[in-house]
C-alpha cells in the first residue's frame, strides 16, 4: 500500500488530476505551509488493489494561486474552498469560491492555518450576509431552523424553502463549532496527535485514532504487532456496531416507535461497558498507539452472539410496524448518480448502491465483504446499518473465538508523510501528517461528513418538512468532524 | 347552588386530573419500554413551578399574551358545563354537546392566532397543521356526538345521558359502540397523541401542538400547559361518560357526587392508560396520512348515526 507521490506544474495539474479522477476518488486535499513557499497535494485513492497516489504542487508564498479542480470533482470543489479559507490559497478558476470554515467575525484576509496566524484573531463584525439561495413563487415560504434547537444536538442551521409541507430546497449553514483542532496538532511529537484524533468526533474516536496512527507509522516507519493488529480492527468493529444500533433506535425514534430507541439504548450501553472493560474508556479512546495497541481484556463472544440475537428481534419489532416501515420508505432518496457526482462516502454512498468502502480497498484486515443497497431511501440506509452490524457481529464473534483473519501488513519507506485510511462507521476517514525535526509541522484530518453534508440536501428535495428529521438522522452526520 | 358545586367540583377535578394523566400516560410509556421515567405528579410540579415567573414575550406579543386565558377559561367553562360527576350542572339541560365543541374551537383557535402571533416560523407551521387537523376532526366529532344523540333524539348533554342510564341496553347496541370507537379516535387527534402527533418529541419540525408554544415561557407556559391537560381530562372523562355513563350521579347529595367524581376518575383513567399502551407499539403517521385517519373516523361516525337512525 505504498503511496506514489508525483511533483506536478501547476500548469499540469489538471490534465493529470482529470485522468486520475476517471479511476480513483479525490480523498483530500492537504495544504503545507513551509515559509518561502506552500506545498499542496491531492490525495487519490482507488482500490482494490489498494493504491493511493498524491500529485503535489507547489505555490508561492505570497500570492498563493493553485488551479481550480472544481471543474472536473465536486468535492475538490469543497476541499478548495476549506483550503483557501484555512490558508488564502486560491484555486483560480473555482467557479464558487464562497467562505465555507472561514467565520464571519473575523478579518477577510485572516487565514487561521498560516504560519504566524494568531490564535485569536481581532473580531470584528460579520456583515457579510450568508448567501442562501432564495426560492420565489407563490406560496413558497422560508423556514430557519437552529442553529439553537429545541433538543440538545450540534449546533447547524437549516434553512428550507417550502411549499405547502414541501420541500423545494435545504440550504444548511454549519460551521459554528470550529476549534482549530488541526492547528493545535502542530508542533507536537506525533504520539500525542492521538488525545486531539480522539476528540475529532466523540462518537469516532476509534476510526480517528486509528487513521493518525497509520499516518504517523507510515511516516515514522514504525510497525504494530499482529497482537496490536487485532485489537485495533476489533475495536474498530466494536464502534461500528455501538453505533449503528444507536442510529438504528434513533430513525425508528423519530418515528415515534420510541420502544425500540429505549432498547437500542440498552443494548449500546451494554457495549459500552464492554468498551470500557477493554480499553478503559466508554468511547473506546487511549488503547491505540503508533506502534501498539492492546486490550485490558479478551473479547467476549457470547456477549456478541446475544447482541446480534437482540439486534435482530428489535429490528422485527420496527419493520413488522407497517407505519414505521410506511415513514422510511421512498424517504429522502439519494439516486446513485447524485451520490458519485458529489463523491458520497460510507453507509450513505452503499445505500445508495455505491461499492465503496475502505475496509475492501484499503483493508487493514481480511475476511471483510462489503454489501450494498439499491433504494438510497431512509429504509436503504436504515437496513445498511442492520446489515453491517449484523456483519460486525459476526467477525467479532469469529475474532472473539481465536480465528485469526490475516493482517495487511505495511511495507513503509519513511518520507517524514503519512497517509492513514479508516472505514469508520460513518465512512472514510483520511488523516495525513507531514513531520519535520521529530515534530509534527501538519497534520489533516477528513471527516466523512465533510464529504456527505452536501447529499442531504439533495436527498431532501420533495421530501415533507415533517420528515427531516428522519432523513437527518439516517445520514447522522457529525458537526465538529465536519468543522474541526 | 348544588349545580354550581358540581360544576366547581368538576372543574377543579378536571384540572388536576388532565395533569395526574399526562403524567401517567408517560410514566406508562416509560415502564413499557423498559425505563423508570418521572414521577406522575411531574407535570403538576412543572406548572406549579412556573406558575410563579414571569412570562417572557415576543416585543408584538399582546396577542400572545391573552392565548393562555382564552384556552384556560373556554377549557373550564366546558368542563363545568358536561356532566361528569352529577348529572345536573351549571348549565342545566342547557349543556348542550355543540356548545362543548364550540368552546374547545374557540380554545384551539386561540391557540393557532396565538402561534401565528410569535411570528416566528414554527408557530406559523404549528397553527397551520393544527387547523387542517381540527377542521378534519371536528366533523368527526359533530357527528360522534350527533350518533349519541339520535336514542335520546336531544343534543343536550343531560338529556342524552339521562335516556343512557334508564336504558343500559342501548350501550352495547352497534350504533353506540361506533361512535364511541369514532370518538376515541378524534380524542387521540384532538389531545395530540400518537400517531397523529408525537407529546414527547423535540424536534422542532415535526410537532404540531409544540411548534405552536414553542415561544411561551414562564407563567403563559404553565397556563398552555394546563389548558392542554385540562383538555386532555375533559375529552378522556367525556368519552368514558358518553360511552358507559354509569356512576353519573343523578342527585345532589354529597354520597352520590362523590361516587360520580370517583367513577369518573376511573374510567378517564383507564382510558389514558390503554391510550398509553397502545402508543407503545405506535409511530407516528406520515403528516399527509392523517387525514386518511380522521375520515375513517368520520366514517364510522356517520355509520353509527346511520344505523341508530334505523334502529330506531
Amino acid at each position: 500500500m505504498s503511496r506514489r507521490v508525483f511533483e506536478v506544474a501547476a500548469g499540469d495539474l489538471v490534465a493529470r488530476a482529470t485522468e486520475l479522477v476517471a479511476t480513483h476518488r479525490l480523498a483530500t486535499i492537504v495544504a503545507h505551509d513551509e515559509g518561502e513557499r506552500l506545498r499542496v497535494v491531492y490525495t487519490f485513492l482507488a482500490g482494490p488493489p489498494d493504491d493511493r497516489v498524491e500529485l503535489v504542487v507547489a505555490a508561492d508564498a505570497d500570492r498563493p494561486t493553485v488551479p481550480s479542480l472544481a471543474g472536473i470533482s465536486f468535492p475538490a470543489g469543497r476541499f478548495e474552498r476549506a483550503m483557501h479559507d484555512g490558508f488564502g490559497i486560491e484555486p483560480v478558476g473555482h467557479p464558487a469560491l464562497r467562505p465555507l470554515s472561514h467565520h464571519g467575525h473575523w478579518p477577510p484576509d485572516y487565514h487561521p492555518m498560516r504560519r504566524g496566524a494568531p490564535a485569536h484573531p481581532v473580531l470584528g463584525s460579520d456583515d457579510r450576509a450568508y448567501p442562501f439561495t432564495a426560492v420565489e413563487g407563490p406560496g413558497v415560504y422560508e423556514i430557519p431552523v437552529g442553529p439553537v434547537h429545541a433538543g440538545l444536538i450540534e449546533p447547524g442551521h437549516f434553512r428550507f424553502s417550502v411549499v405547502g409541507e414541501t420541500i423545494l430546497k435545504m440550504t444548511p449553514r454549519l460551521w459554528f463549532v470550529q476549534r482549530g483542532i488541526e492547528r493545535l496538532g502542530e508542533g507536537r511529537r506525533p504520539e500525542d496527535l492521538l488525545e486531539l484524533a480522539e476528540r475529532v468526533s466523540g462518537d469516532s474516536a476509534v476510526t480517528h485514532g486509528l487513521a493518525v496512527t497509520l499516518a504517523i507509522e507510515e511516516a515514522t516507519g514504525q510497525r504494530a504487532g499482529r497482537d496490536a493488529w487485532r485489537a485495533r480492527t476489533a475495536l474498530l468493529e466494536l464502534e461500528r456496531v455501538t453505533r449503528h444500533i444507536v442510529d438504528i433506535g434513533a430513525i425508528v425514534n423519530d418515528t415515534g416507535l420510541s420502544v425500540v430507541h429505549a432498547r437500542a439504548l440498552a443494548l449500546a450501553e451494554r457495549l459500552q461497558r464492554h468498551g470500557a472493560e477493554l480499553t478503559g474508556h466508554r468511547l473506546l479512546r487511549g488503547a491505540i498507539t503508533p506502534g501498539g495497541g492492546a486490550l485490558r481484556a479478551p473479547l467476549d463472544a457470547p456477549l456478541y452472539r446475544e447482541i446480534a440475537e437482540r439486534v435482530a428481534d428489535l429490528v422485527d419489532l420496527a419493520t413488522s410496524n407497517t407505519v414505521v416501515i410506511d415513514r422510511l420508505a421512498g424517504t429522502a432518496v439519494l439516486g446513485a448518480d447524485d451520490a458519485r457526482r458529489l463523491g458520497v462516502v460510507g453507509v450513505v454512498a452503499r445505500a445508495s448502491g455505491i461499492a465503496v468502502d475502505a475496509r475492501v480497498s484499503h483493508p487493514l484486515t481480511s475476511g471483510v465483504t462489503m454489501r450494498t443497497s439499491a433504494s438510497g431511501d431512509v429504509r436503504a440506509r436504515f437496513d445498511q446499518r442492520v446489515g453491517e452490524a449484523q456483519d460486525s457481529l459476526a467477525l467479532l464473534v469469529r475474532w472473539a473465538e481465536g480465528d485469526v483473519s490475516d493482517v495487511v501488513d505495511a511495507d513503509a519507506s519513511p518520507d517524514g508523510d503519512g497517509l492513514g485510511v479508516v472505514e469508520g462507521w460513518r465512512g472514510t476517514a483520511v488523516h495525513r501528517v507531514s513531520l519535520s525535526g521529530g515534530q509534527v509541522a501538519r497534520w489533516s484530518v477528513t471527516d466523512p461528513s465533510f464529504c456527505n453534508w452536501p447529499a442531504l440536501a439533495v436527498a431532501l428535495r420533495h421530501t415533507i418538512v415533517p420528515d427531516f428529521p428522519l432523513a437527518n438522522k439516517s445520514f447522522n452526520l457529525s458537526y465538529a468532524g465536519n468543522d474541526l | 347552588m348544588t349545580r354550581d358545586v358540581v360544576s366547581l367540583l368538576q372543574v377543579v377535578a378536571v384540572a388536576l386530573g388532565g395533569l395526574l394523566l399526562t403524567g401517567l400516560m408517560a410514566k406508562v410509556r416509560a415502564r413499557a419500554e423498559g425505563r423508570v421515567g418521572p414521577p406522575i405528579t411531574q407535570p403538576l410540579r412543572e406548572v406549579a413551578k412556573r406558575l410563579g415567573r414571569e412570562s417572557p414575550r415576543a416585543t408584538a406579543g399582546r396577542a400572545q399574551g391573552v392565548v393562555p386565558t382564552i384556552l384556560l377559561v373556554t377549557t373550564a367553562v366546558a368542563a363545568g358545563l358536561v356532566p361528569l360527576a352529577g348529572l345536573q350542572t351549571a348549565g342545566g339541560a342547557g349543556a348542550d354537546a355543540l356548545v362543548v365543541v364550540f368552546l374547545l374551537l374557540t380554545g384551539s383557535l386561540a391557540l393557532a392566532a396565538g402561534g401565528l402571533a410569535t411570528a416566528t416560523a414554527f408557530g406559523g407551521m404549528g397553527a397551520s397543521r393544527a387547523m387542517a387537523l381540527s377542521a378534519l376532526a371536528e366533523p368527526a366529532l359533530l357527528v360522534a356526538l350527533a350518533a349519541f344523540a339520535v336514542p335520546a333524539g336531544s343534543l343536550s348533554l343531560p338529556v342524552m345521558l339521562r335516556h343512557g342510564l334508564n336504558a343500559p341496553i342501548a350501550m352495547v347496541s352497534p350504533s353506540h359502540v361506533l361512535a364511541a370507537l369514532a370518538l376515541f379516535i378524534v380524542v387521540i387527534a384532538e389531545t395530540g397523541r400518537l400517531p397523529v402527533d408525537n407529546p414527547s418529541t423535540h424536534l422542532e419540525l415535526t410537532m404540531i401542538h409544540e411548534a405552536m408554544t414553542l415561544e411561551y415561557g414562564g407563567r403563559d407556559l404553565a397556563l398552555v400547559t394546563l389548558g392542554a391537560a385540562m383538555r386532555l381530562g375533559l375529552l378522556l372523562a367525556l368519552l368514558g361518560t358518553l360511552a358507559v355513563p354509569w356512576g353519573l350521579a343523578t342527585s345532589s347529595s354529597p354520597l352520590a357526587l362523590a361516587g360520580g367524581l370517583i367513577l369518573v376518575g376511573v374510567k378517564s383513567t383507564v382510558l389514558a392508560v390503554v391510550i398509553a399502551l397502545v402508543e407503545v407499539h405506535s409511530a407516528k403517521l406520515r403528516l399527509f396520512r392523517v387525514p386518511e385517519l380522521l375520515a375513517a373516523a368520520f366514517v364510522v361516525a356517520s355509520l353509527a348515526v346511520l344505523v341508530g337512525v334505523v334502529a330506531r
